[in-house]
């Protein structure tokens, strides 16, 4: 035998394989840097005639070509600010009862349950939030509205997450609490949220980020109301995502350069969030 | 000696608190779920009407031209969003399943692989508008509106999903198996697309279909590529389309007739991706391999 | 193998007390008194047909081959099996004459007067002071002063207050494994229980750590009842009083390997003269 027969036919097609498959991975980098390039350099126009008035102003008027996204960055934050109030006890409870509580037929059921309340289409909870909860419950238009409405989406999000950290306490562990006759209440005191500690603040996090992103059901409910940095919850106000949602249709090309700034600043914000919730939930994953 | 009801629980701080607690978490399900009744309740008491009043006209017609007209149809949006969720589907899962192949067979831990893994979840973050807006710039400003547009910028949305649930497959593909083929011979392209993959295949499905439930019922992105046609439109790269999410949006709820087509296209749209995600779920628990 | 024979009735442990040698040890209050009593997973009966008396301040020690049931059995005597869905344990069950599974009995309450310490070491991620005084604590001890106290005389009674009394607030995760079992021992002792379980102490130890802890039994005999699951025999023969000897059985017609308790005697007697011979059989190593 011959070395070069040990090579074998598919020595080619092999190595071809493996380059498709890396080809396909870089695929995920080029995309982020061409989103981060060429939002960027749309949002230039609206950078070089505003200068930093563009984030510290809070008007915003395209008649007067006058563009500040102060007001909605403050709308984006608050409102996610609401349904990060609302949501976190709830999916913890919840994650909670799935883990450590329910019988374990009843498992899987709830699970369903929490993949089925994240599959609801954003629009469909606009909708709703629109003609039931603020028509019919009398909340009106307004940044509690829309924090709601972002709490209800980000809620299965975070139950899912956190479920997942909460399963990987040891059972050693919680058994130590049990038998040193801890009630289950100390028990997840003193085993699960320690133990999960890093990866629920991580859950958290990316909960925030979804609320900071999500559009359409904000952009239905948030009042779109320009200018709005007040503390009541109850008045009508605006997000940067809901503002790009609800402008975009008529805006010239200066106002398209500035909502295209405001999706490189969401984009900016929500990728800090997201670089931070992965930092906490992999050095929660070392200490433990 | 002990007496008999020294080991009865005692009403105590401490059993109450875990007894209050327990219940808290109760109460925590039932908020979690009134939502989602409500929204169902709402979605089928509002919808069904139009739906079925005379079906299938509702899901065959085109949309009225005039908001404010009575009557169905939908079918245009239907079409749209098929069509736009199917080419994302096409684009999105080969090139997500490879490269999760190559960063589960190929990188491991190596630097690039480690990249890609960090970005991708840094991807899934990165708001749907986002996405949209970038292919406005990418795609739409020089070709047009289009349902290939929509599809971008839904694949982008999918591709890192797909590439997360995909790897976390391979990785239950046990060692041995891949052992197994390499000790007959079989070159490492062949093992994966013949011996891995195969077997990892029924979790690859259910999580590619829970990521095309997810984008199926996307808006923001579809806003600046499909456009908002009222009529048929079977071509994927030429001329506006339309889709259920985006009639939805842009439904004009001052007329009665605009809003019971939109709750039509409401109750169109849960029952498309709940059927997906349940398929998915029924998948998962028949076929997936066992963590 | 021998269990392939017809089985002769299970022995019973009454009978062999009664008929004691002289070998027999002393006594005690009965403390634990279990009658025909089984353990099921679901449909699976993992042991069954278990009757035997625990006494007073003696080490009992449960031997026999992997999957035989012995830890199975320890895990009912503190109920850790209400934490396993689909756990049911049946038969009698009585603790100083009061039935552990009544309906009014708190598990809890079970739990704290009935300690246990693990097969693998299992500190709490936090220091080495708040996991001894863990137990104390849940149970309402409040009082610095009597905390310090309670952590100090536990860590001498577990033989580990020379070795970490300079580093009580460091993690418990930094000692080594014999030292994070004493430390287990020390935290199950906290909360003065009347009876200590052990499952398999030393299976994740090595032999000088081994020797530490079976020093440690002998000294906490004083103190506490304890019992010890062991599937090293030399081990029983060394620190207990009294040795039960399980094994496995395979039922034909369903073809599950279901725990039978084979044999229950002092110690010195189970040792140098069994009664059965499948207790032979296994002592002197002939065993399957």
């Amino acid at each position: 035998m011959q070395l070069f027969e040990l090579r074998g036919r598919s020595h080619h097609a092999d190595k071809a394989f493996g380059w498709i498959t890396i080809a396909a991975a870089g695929l995920v980098l080029v995309i982020l840097g061409l989103v981060a390039a060429s939002m960027t350099q749309r949002a230039l126009p609206v950078l070089e005639k505003m200068g930093p008035d563009l984030f510290t102003s809070s008007k915003w008027s395209a008649a007067e070509d006058h563009y500040g996204l102060l007001a909605f960055l403050f709308g984006t934050l608050y409102t996610a600010a609401i349904a990060l109030v609302l949501a976190v006890p709830v999916s913890l409870g919840v994650a909670l009862f799935i883990t450590q509580v329910a019988p374990r037929w009843l498992k899987k059921p709830m699970v369903y349950l929490i993949d089925l309340c994240a599959v609801v289409p954003s629009v469909v909870w606009g909708l709703w939030g629109v003609l039931v909860l603020s028509q019919h419950f009398g909340l009106g238009r307004s940044f509690l509205t829309a924090g709601i409405i972002l709490a209800i989406m980000i809620t299965p999000i975070i139950t899912s997450l956190a479920r997942e950290v909460i399963e990987t306490t040891p059972l050693t562990d919680k058994e130590a609490a049990l038998a040193l006759g801890a009630t289950r209440w100390e028990m997840i005191c003193a085993t699960v949220l320690p133990h999960s500690k890093g990866g629920l603040v991580g859950a958290v996090m990316l909960g925030l980020g979804r609320a900071m992103g999500e559009t359409i059901a904000a952009a239905l409910v948030i009042g779109s109301a320009l200018g709005q940095i007040t503390a009541n919850p109850f008045a009508p106000g605006n997000s940067m995502p809901a503002v790009i949602a609800n402008e975009w249709g008529e805006a010239d090309d200066l106002h398209k350069s500035a909502l295209i700034a405001l999706a490189v600043t969401l984009f900016a914000l929500t990728i800090v969030v997201n670089l931070l919730a992965t930092w906490i939930v992999q050095r929660g994953r070392r200490h433990a | 000696m002990i007496a008999a009801s020294d080991l009865h629980a005692k009403p105590s701080w401490r059993s109450t608190r875990s007894k209050l607690m327990t219940g808290l978490m109760i109460a925590a399900v039932a908020i979690l779920a009134i939502p989602l009744i409500a929204v169902l309740y709402a979605v089928v008491s509002r919808g069904a009407g139009v739906a079925f009043d005379a079906f299938p006209a509702f899901f065959t017609k085109d949309i009225p031209a005039i908001s404010r007209r009575e009557g169905p149809g939908m079918g245009p949006a239907i079409l749209g969003t098929l069509l736009v969720t199917g080419a994302a589907t096409v684009i999105a899962v080969p090139l997500g399943v490879l490269g999760a192949v190559y960063l589960h067979e190929y990188g491991g831990t190596r630097k690039f692989a480690r990249a890609v893994r960090f970005m991708a979840m840094v991807m899934t973050g990165v708001p749907s508008i986002v996405m949209g807006l970038f292919i406005y710039v990418m795609w739409t400003m020089r070709f047009g509106y289009s349902a290939f547009g929509g599809a971008l910028a839904l694949a982008c949305l999918m591709l890192p999903v797909v590439i997360g649930s995909t790897e976390q497959m391979l990785r239950l593909v046990p060692t041995q198996l891949r052992e197994a083929a390499y000790a007959l011979g079989a070159s490492k392209s062949r093992t994966i697309l013949t011996v891995v993959l195969p077997a990892a295949l029924p979790g690859i499905v259910s999580g590619a279909l829970l990521a095309v439930a997810r984008a199926a019922g996307e808006t923001a992105p579809l806003l600046f590529a499909v456009g908002a046609a009222k009529a048929f439109n079977p071509h994927l790269f030429t001329e506006a389309n339309t889709a259920l999410s985006l009639q939805i949006f842009n439904s004009d709820l001052a007329f009665p007739a605009a809003e019971s087509r939109a709750w039509g296209a409401a109750l169109t749209l849960v029952a498309l991706t709940f059927l997906m995600t349940i398929t998915a779920r029924v998948f998962t628990s028949r076929f997936a391999l066992k963590r | 193998m021998a269990v392939a024979q017809p089985r002769p009735r299970p022995s019973n442990p009454r009978i062999l007390v009664e008929h004691r040698s002289a070998a027999a040890v002393e006594d005690t209050p009965v403390v634990f008194e279990i009658g025909d009593a089984a353990v099921y997973y679901g449909a699976f009966r993992a042991v069954r047909d278990v009757s035997l008396q625990i006494h007073e301040k003696q080490i009992t020690a449960f031997i026999g081959p992997s999957g035989c049931g012995k830890t199975t059995m320890l895990r009912a005597l503190n109920r850790m099996h209400d934490t396993t869905p689909g756990a049911k344990v049946t038969g009698k069950l009585l603790y100083h004459g009061v039935d552990l599974y009544g309906p009014q009995v708190s598990a809890v309450e079970v739990r704290r007067r009935i300690g246990m310490v693990f097969q693998k070491p299992n500190p709490f991620p936090k220091s080495i002071y708040d996991n001894v005084s863990f137990g104390p604590r849940v149970n309402g001890i409040r009082d610095r002063a009597k905390l310090d106290e309670l952590v100090e005389t536990s860590l001498r009674s577990a033989a580990l207050w020379d070795e970490v009394k300079d580093r009580l607030r460091t993690s418990a995760l930094g000692l080594s494994g014999g030292q994070q079992q004493r430390l287990c021992i020390a935290r199950t002792i906290a909360v003065e229980p009347e009876v200590v379980l052990m499952d398999e102490p030393c299976s994740a130890l090595d032999p000088i750590a081994t020797a530490r802890i079976e020093e440690l039994m002998r000294q906490l005999k004083s103190q506490f009842t304890i019992v010890i699951v062991t599937h090293n025999m030399q081990q029983a023969a060394r620190v207990s009083d009294r040795t039960a000897f399980f094994t496995a059985e395979l039922d034909s017609k369903n073809d599950q390997r279901t725990g039978i308790l084979v044999e229950y005697d002092a110690t010195a007697k189970m040792f140098s003269n069994p009664a059965d011979e499948r207790t032979e059989n296994y002592i002197t190593g002939r065993f399957g």
